[in-house]
């Protein structure tokens, strides 16, 4: 019975990894989805340019090639040594913001015209429109494909084993690999599943949150 | 004082020339109402007024700030900013689909451009908008979502919008065009008290009985040109030209 506590105890140590990297790819990435949206949008050919190129390389590549690249890469080329953690943000918030680049640009794009038009004419600017009147209504209409992703995220995480870093997955297989016993696999899957069920708790009360005014 | 001066402004989209060489002169406090068939240009000419379509030729001016301008040659002559800034601002526009915004209640669609633009504090935007509210009748309703009330009423949200930022001039776009017929009255008597406190209108409308009762004078436009600007005794029972006649009693029938 000990044993199996001691499993927990280092999975859960392993959790606290991977718990850490999601947060940091959220609260990272998200900002800089908005950003590449807007920029996306611009009329300025040269920004929507780059960042069409960002989110190319970024959505168009496997995202643990990334995490090689910017891991075994770099440092190679540049000359830029980077811990696995953070190899590991930078890569996932890279990727995460190209994915939230996409859907904040359509989310924007889907909103009406008629909405700019309004605020032109009250003598908002631009930034005060995008700020005000556009934004927080495309965050409705993104959530679900924001969600979405979020689940995702959970499980991508996973794939910072490949660079041995000791998140939840790799601390797993370490006691399969040493005691003969899948027993950490179920561990392991139960707190992915906790993971992942609580964000979309989250994402269910958001949409709860921004449905009032439909 | 001329509020708008318009000389011989047109349009184009592409090829086409959706305005030609409209000129108007409107007075302060004058109310004048738009008519004429679908696709004349009507919108377009508001939308041009208020800076929402950039014309290619001629002149605006708003309380005598040029706002729009081209040389003889036909080169757009760049303005001062802020002057165009503050012609604009001297007038208020009102679409046929409102345009509220859906995320905010009425108070908040109302008192958004005082503090953001205007920066007034939150305590006398909030009175400033409860006034208006009440002044269209909608006092009880400043906490609903636009989606929670009536077409009839988020048109008179929308009026009380525009005129949170005191314009001396609306211009109205259809405001009454995508209402059930039972709501329409209750716009129209919004902008009928308006014409009373002495505004200064713009307004295309179909409704004739309306524009007869409440306008000094109609315009009639027809393929981008206004063909006739009179007032409405004269327009609506003695227009000079023929194809006004054919169009009143095609839409009076
Ligand atoms: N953004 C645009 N791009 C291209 N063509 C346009 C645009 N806006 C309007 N037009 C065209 O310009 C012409 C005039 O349109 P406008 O909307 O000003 O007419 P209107 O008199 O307001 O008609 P309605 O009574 O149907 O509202 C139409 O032929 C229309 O198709
Ligand atoms: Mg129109």
């Amino acid at each position: 019975m000990s044993d199996i506590l001691g499993m927990i105890i280092y999975i859960l140590k392993g959790s606290l990894i991977t718990l850490k990297l999601y947060i940091v790819t959220i609260v990272l990435s998200i900002p800089l989805g908005v950003l590449g949206a807007l920029g996306k949008i611009s009329k300025s050919k040269l920004l929507s340019s780059f960042v069409g190129f960002y989110t190319w390389i970024f959505r168009g590549t496997p995202l643990l090639l990334q995490l090689f690249f910017i891991y075994f890469g770099l440092p190679h080329f540049l000359g830029i040594n980077f811990s696995k953690f953070q190899a590991a943000s930078l890569t996932f918030i890279l990727n995460y913001g190209a994915y939230f680049t996409e859907i904040f640009r359509g989310g924007i794009l889907s909103i009406d015209k008629g909405q700019y038009e309004a605020a032109k004419v009250l003598g908002l600017s631009y930034p005060q429109t995008m700020r005000r009147i556009i934004l927080p209504q495309t965050i409705r209409r993104v959530l679900p494909a924001t969600s979405n992703e979020a689940i995702t995220l959970v499980k991508d995480t996973a794939l910072v084993t490949a660079i041995s870093m000791e998140d939840l997955l790799r601390n797993a297989n370490q006691i399969v690999a040493r005691e003969y016993t899948i027993i950490p696999f179920v561990i392991a899957g139960v707190i992915y599943l906790v993971l992942t069920s609580i964000i979309v708790w989250i994402f269910r009360k958001l949409e709860e949150k921004y449905s009032i005014y439909e | 004082m001329k509020m708008i001066y318009v000389d011989n402004i047109s349009k184009k989209f592409g090829s086409l020339e959706v305005l030609k060489d409209i000129s108007l002169e409107v007075k302060k406090g004058e109310v004048i109402s738009i008519i004429g068939p679908s696709g004349s240009g009507k919108s377009t000419f508001l939308r041009s007024l208020i800076l929402l379509e950039q014309i290619d030729k001629g002149r605006i001016e708003i309380e005598g700030i040029p706002i729009s301008a081209f040389d003889d040659k036909g080169k757009r002559i760049s303005l001062p900013r802020k002057d165009v800034k503050d012609g604009v601002r001297k007038m208020g526009m009102v679409f046929q689909n409102f345009h509220l915004f859906p995320h905010k209640t009425v108070l908040e669609n109302v008192i958004e451009a005082p503090i953001i633009v205007n920066k007034l504090d939150k305590k006398e935007a909030v009175s400033l908008g409860e006034e208006l509210l009440k002044k269209v009748g909608l006092l009880d309703k400043k906490d609903s979502y636009p989606s929670q009330i009536s077409g009839g009423q988020k048109q008179r949200v929308a009026i009380a919008r525009a005129l949170a930022m005191k314009p001396d001039i609306m211009l109205f776009d259809e405001p009454t065009s995508a209402l059930d017929p039972e709501l329409v009255g209750e716009v129209l008597g919004v902008i009928k008290n308006l014409a009373k406190e002495n505004m200064t209108m713009l307004i295309v409308t179909h409704e004739m009985g309306f524009a007869k009762e409440v306008s000094d004078r109609v315009v009639f436009m027809d393929k981008g040109e206004i063909i006739e600007d009179a007032p409405p005794n004269k327009l609506f029972n003695n227009p000079d030209h023929p194809r006004i006649k054919a169009f009143l009693e095609k839409i009076l029938k």
